[in-house]
């Protein structure tokens, strides 16, 4: 009995090897057709590259949840530890939103400001002969 | 830890509280090492949680960024223009490994000495492969490609159009043209890439150009060339005309990036570093049968288990970002 354990054990991690190399070369294609490397530009359509981005987290998530449950044996913890170690990773979940949000602020704050940079005062005066500013609190 | 065993069968049948304060009772049924590696991992999973986070958002902020798929396409023995596959192979060594270190862990449980030593000992050349790979990776983006915490020479073009050709008038070849978005690597003067392709063709004749000049030293402000400007640290940045007529020249990337990648490779090459020499002194532990006397299992080896899959477990994710996405 604890021998067909054992050797069930032993074929489940060669599985396991098998599944993630696997998942990893999908990976690999997938991040490739999404950069254009695979005869298709993708490129012009955002669709496309959005389905390609969540494609590659969903597996690499896939790749840490087996790694976790079955090379770390997470699955055969009890309730109690696996609770304890995997929920305060869902702070994670926030802190991701949070600051992805403020790198975009940052961004947009940054094309504001080049935008006005561009901005030139018009040094030949206008035929009203009043020098001419472009109205830079209605930017939008 | 005989002992132990014989202990907690007697609290689970008598269990009073106040017994639970002297010891041999297990909370989550995990002894105290194991429970503790997985309170560490997962402080560790929020450091690295948090080095990624940065690199996603400054990302974010940065109007362009260098195209992973371009940044890592070199191997060695010269090859390139292979995007990822470098990486990809580091990626296998990492599973292999994790592999390996199941296997030593599942003959540990059997007390199978011999066993553990010699899956413990592929483990640990696993981990030394793949330090190699990054130590190669390193090499080549340091020496050759002269990327540093503070200077990143991987631009991306914001908008379409030509490169000049070395006199200065626009080049009429196909592989001169680019598009919006396309990354470009700032190459430094002295040296030009052998294999053959129109960017090391103007390399080539831009380095005769500087070499004919016979400076001393580049002047403050960087030397003007027709078709590139050298610049005070002598790196050629090509010009070109932009689709809407303006002419330009090649600019650095964002910043952050060569420190971001640095920075959060190295932190997780040097896990994995760390990881190596305890897995060697538990190889040589177990070899000395020094757990053969604990008959736990060889529960050490189990707790190093734990930390050689997260830093796999990291690997994942820095794969994802840095290299996949």
């Amino acid at each position: 009995m604890a021998n067909t354990d054992y050797s069930a054990a032993v074929s489940g991690v060669y599985k396991g090897m098998i599944l993630l190399g696997v998942v990893t070369l999908i990976e690999v294609g997938v991040s490739l057709f999404g950069k254009g490397h695979l005869g298709i530009d993708p490129s012009p359509y955002t669709w496309i590259l959005v389905l390609v981005a969540i494609a590659l987290i969903v597996l690499s998530l896939y790749k840490a949840y087996y790694i976790i449950y079955e090379f770390m044996h997470m699955g055969h913890e009890v309730q109690g530890l696996r609770m304890s170690v995997l929920l305060p990773c869902l702070l994670l979940v926030w802190a991701i939103i949070a600051f992805f949000h403020e790198g975009d602020a940052w961004k947009n704050r940054r094309d504001d400001i080049q935008e006005r940079n561009n901005f030139e005062i018009q040094d030949t005066p206008s035929p009203q002969g009043m020098i001419y500013y472009h109205d830079w609190d209605n930017l939008g | 830890m005989a002992t132990d065993t014989t202990v907690s069968k007697h609290h689970d049948t008598h269990t009073h509280d106040e017994d639970a304060w002297s010891g041999g009772k297990q909370p989550f049924k995990a002894s105290y090492g194991k429970l503790m590696m997985w309170y560490f991992l997962l402080s560790d999973a929020f450091t690295f949680a948090g080095f990624l986070i940065a690199y996603g958002t400054l990302r974010f902020s940065s109007p362009t960024w260098p195209v992973p798929d371009f940044v890592f396409s070199t191997a060695p023995f010269g090859i390139h223009g292979a995007p990822l596959i470098f990486v990809t192979i580091m990626s296998f060594l990492l599973i292999i490994s994790s592999v390996t270190m199941v296997r030593g862990v599942q003959e540990g449980h059997r007390e199978n000495k011999n066993g553990v030593v010699f899956w413990m000992f592929l483990t640990i050349l696993g981990g030394a492969g793949f330090l190699g790979c990054q130590a190669w990776e390193w090499t080549n983006l340091i020496a050759v490609e002269h990327m540093s915490v503070t200077r990143n020479p991987f631009g991306t073009h914001t908008i379409d159009g030509t490169y000049l050709n070395i006199d200065g008038s626009l080049s009429s070849s196909e592989e001169a043209k680019f598009k919006a978005g396309e990354s470009y690597l700032i190459h430094k003067s002295g040296h030009a890439p052998e294999w053959e392709s129109e960017e090391n063709t103007f390399l080539t004749e831009a380095n005769k150009m500087i070499d004919a000049k016979n400076m001393a030293a580049i002047p403050v402000g960087g030397v003007d060339f027709p078709g590139f400007k050298l610049d005070e640290k002598g790196f050629i940045h090509r010009k070109f005309t932009a689709a809407d007529g303006v002419s330009s020249m090649q600019s650095w990337g964002p910043k952050a990036f060569g420190a971001l990648f640095f920075f959060i490779t190295g932190f997780h090459g040097f896990h994995v570093f760390s990881g190596v020499v305890f897995l060697i002194i538990i190889m040589l532990n177990a070899a000395s049968g020094l757990y053969v006397k604990r008959k736990n299992g060889y529960e050490m080896v189990e707790k190093i288990g734990l930390y050689w899959h997260f830093v796999d477990l990291v690997w994942v994710f820095v794969f994802l970002v840095f290299y996949l996405l």
